[in-house]
């Protein structure tokens, strides 16, 4: 286990590297010159000079970047913003939280209510419940979040309707909670819509096995085959699920905080490709690389933990369907060829 | 029997077709109600897109400030939005963007991913292990994150200011860029299990070149698996594109993409909800027949995976 470990850590930290080097590199292919940011077009060119030279910017590129990530190791130094000169750390300390607490509600709204919506509907397969739900289940995958959030404000969020629905504040921290709740809703509907398939096709998988049907033939209730012998056996899978989908969630803020004006990761880094402001672009494409790497590898291990046979093919489970575009079906596993071990 | 019966040749080809030939692909897949209606409302929605510039009454920039927000009328079947341009016209126009972006960014995907995915399971060795590694790093990542990302270091360029065609373009790159390494996944898949088949062998004993066996007996043993992934992700492409338009680092005005519409709506959405519903409902509904379809297709492709 402890290889296990270590050998996940390994490769985690190339990737990092990796995604730090093309985010920071992205920046030069970028047609615009940052001092024009920072000045303006029109500064004269003395202060163009002075400018560049203040913030390193007239440094070869590898110079550059290796005092960058270095910034970030050392000192969690992500340099500072064109557009307010503010330290981006303070960016993101002040964002940070707000999108980790809409991820974290709708990632749990998503587990709590797909996953038994699952169970059910592998317990009546292809029957009316099922079919219900999974029908459901499709839309909740097809309907964008930006259409999802205006219909539910147009019909809930009455002007004097039961909660405030947007124009975020936390003046008051005791009702603050109330703006994120429509909010991980929205968020939650793709992730839990894809859970709950998920959970589905993965608890057929196991229903079908032999020792199910041995289970039931030795006469134990319906309920402790249900609980103890088959979903225990079909979360490895599911726990994959959660897993990326987290990932999904992480985009899916980009949308839902601009629509809300939820002052979190996702509406700062929009602001900031908008305004051109690239070390704050920089340095939210890389917070979210590394979340999303680090949530990869906490699946894997905790995968490589539920399931034994993980951890000698070296190959995790590699079920990414969560985070990715098409993956209202792929996710089901449905699609994936029999992938021969190499 | 009648005349048939006179010649032999007949009545033997009669006898052949006693035993029903096995339905097609297209027979099967009109025995699935809900991806055959899919199908068709697809249909309408690419004859729409296509026909655009013959069916729209107006052209989707075509303002007219003295009748802006207007409910429906005679002259704006569906009204008009906060330029006074038609929405309906808006409407029609926008499943053209979505086509264009969709067709554009599969043929993408499909390229890069076929050849990635081929080379990989039939060379093996390194040479699969570092395309896979390549591509475990892509899938490592959210794809639409990705795409964001791409569009901001990109997309705020003076050539997109001063052109906005550049910025469909931006959208195919970023999509496509983003979107091929699940395909060269399910494809090197499939060939590794393709090429240790016997037919494949016996091609190769018979002295089968290697393009002769990939172009002859794996290419149409991909095509199934290839289309059930490509339409699925078709939805998700369409979907993709609104969202960046949507965000606004998409498709630029005044082209009217979808989700770009759906944004622009958001500050009359009280007022004037049919701004806002309209666009929101022809996405929800393509996306939706999309996955529908590929659903189908996927029962009709691949018998096995019918009851999941």
């Amino acid at each position: 286990m402890l290889r296990f470990i270590a050998l996940r850590l390994a490769l985690a930290i190339p990737t990092l590297l990796a995604i730090s080097f093309l985010v920071f590199f992205a920046s030069y292919l970028s047609p615009a010159d940052p001092v024009d940011i920072l000045l303006g077009q029109r500064a004269a060119p003395e202060a163009k000079a002075r400018t560049r030279h203040e913030w390193g910017l007239d440094r070869p590129p590898l110079v550059r970047y290796a005092d960058y990530v270095g910034g970030i190791v050392t000192r969690g130094d992500f340099g500072r913003s064109y557009m307010t000169r503010e330290p981006i750390t303070e960016i993101v300390k002040r964002g940070f939280p707000n999108t980790a607490l809409l991820a974290a509600l709708a990632l749990t709204l998503s587990l709590v209510i797909g996953i038994p919506i699952g169970i059910l509907s592998a317990v009546y397969a292809n029957r009316a419940p099922d079919r219900l739900a999974m029908s459901v289940a499709l839309a909740g995958v097809a309907i964008p979040s930006f259409v999802l959030g205006p219909v539910l404000i147009l019909w809930i969020g009455q002007p004097r309707g039961p909660m405030p629905v947007i124009g975020f504040s936390l003046q008051d921290h005791r009702t603050a909670w109330q703006f994120f709740v429509l909010p991980a809703v929205v968020l939650a509907a793709r992730s839990c819509a894809l859970i709950a398939r998920l959970t589905r096709s993965a608890m057929l998988d196991v229903l079908g096995q032999d020792y199910i049907r041995t289970a039931r033939a030795k006469g134990l209730s319906g309920g402790v085959v249900m609980f103890k012998h088959a979903l225990k056996n079909a979360f490895p899978p599911i726990l994959t699920v959660a897993g990326t989908t987290f990932g999904y969630l992480l985009s899916g803020s980009f949308v839902v905080e601009t629509f809300f004006t939820i002052p979190g990761i996702g509406y700062q880094s929009i602001r900031s490709i908008l305004d051109r402001d690239y070390p704050v672009v920089q340095a939210m494409a890389l917070l979210l690389a590394t979340i999303f790497v680090l949530m990869n590898l906490t699946v894997d291990l905790l995968y490589g933990l539920l399931d034994p046979r993980a951890r000698v093919a070296g190959g995790g489970p590699l079920l990414l369907g969560g985070a990715r575009r098409g993956a209202a079906t792929a996710a089901a596993g449905a699609a994936a060829p029999e992938e021969a071990q190499t | 029997m009648s005349a048939a019966d006179l010649t032999p040749a007949a009545a033997g080809a009669e006898a052949l077709t006693v035993q029903p030939p096995a339905p097609t692909t297209w027979q099967r897949l009109r025995t699935n109600p809900i991806a055959f209606a899919s199908l068709i409302v697809l249909g309408f929605v690419a004859a729409v897109a296509l026909l655009a510039p013959l069916i729209a009454p107006y052209t989707f920039n075509e303002q007219d400030l003295a009748s802006k927000l207007q409910g429906p009328s005679a002259a704006h079947r569906l009204g008009t939005d906060e330029l006074g341009r038609d929405t309906l016209s808006r409407m029609i126009y926008g499943a053209q963007i979505s086509l264009l972006v969709a067709v554009c960014v599969e043929a993408f995907v499909v390229t890069i991913g076929l050849t990635v995915g081929l080379i990989a399971g039939f060379r093996g060795g390194w040479v699969d292990t570092a395309l896979m590694r390549v591509t475990d790093v892509m899938l490592a990542f959210p794809d639409v994150l990705l795409a964001i990302l791409l569009l901001g270091t990109l997309g705020t360029a003076d050539i997109v200011k001063q052109n906005p065609m550049f910025s469909i373009a931006l959208v195919i790159l970023a999509l496509g860029v983003t979107g091929w390494p699940p395909l060269a996944r399910l494809v090197r898949g499939q060939v590794l299990t393709l090429r240790k088949r016997e037919f494949v062998e016996a091609a190769r004993a018979l002295g089968a070149t290697n393009g002769r066996i990939i172009w002859k007996h794996i290419l149409p043993n991909l095509l199934s698996p290839v289309l059930v992934a490509v339409t699925v992700d078709t939805a998700g492409v369409i979907l993709a594109e609104a969202t960046l338009s949507f965000l606004g680092i998409g498709v630029q005005r005044p082209f009217p993409s979808w989700g770009r519409m759906i944004n622009d709506a958001l500050d009359y959405y009280r007022s004037e909800p049919r701004l806002l519903i309209l666009p929101s409902v022809f996405l929800s509904v393509t996306v939706l027949t999309l996955n529908f379809l590929g659903d189908g297709l996927r029962d009709v492709l691949d018998p096995r995976s019918r009851s999941r």
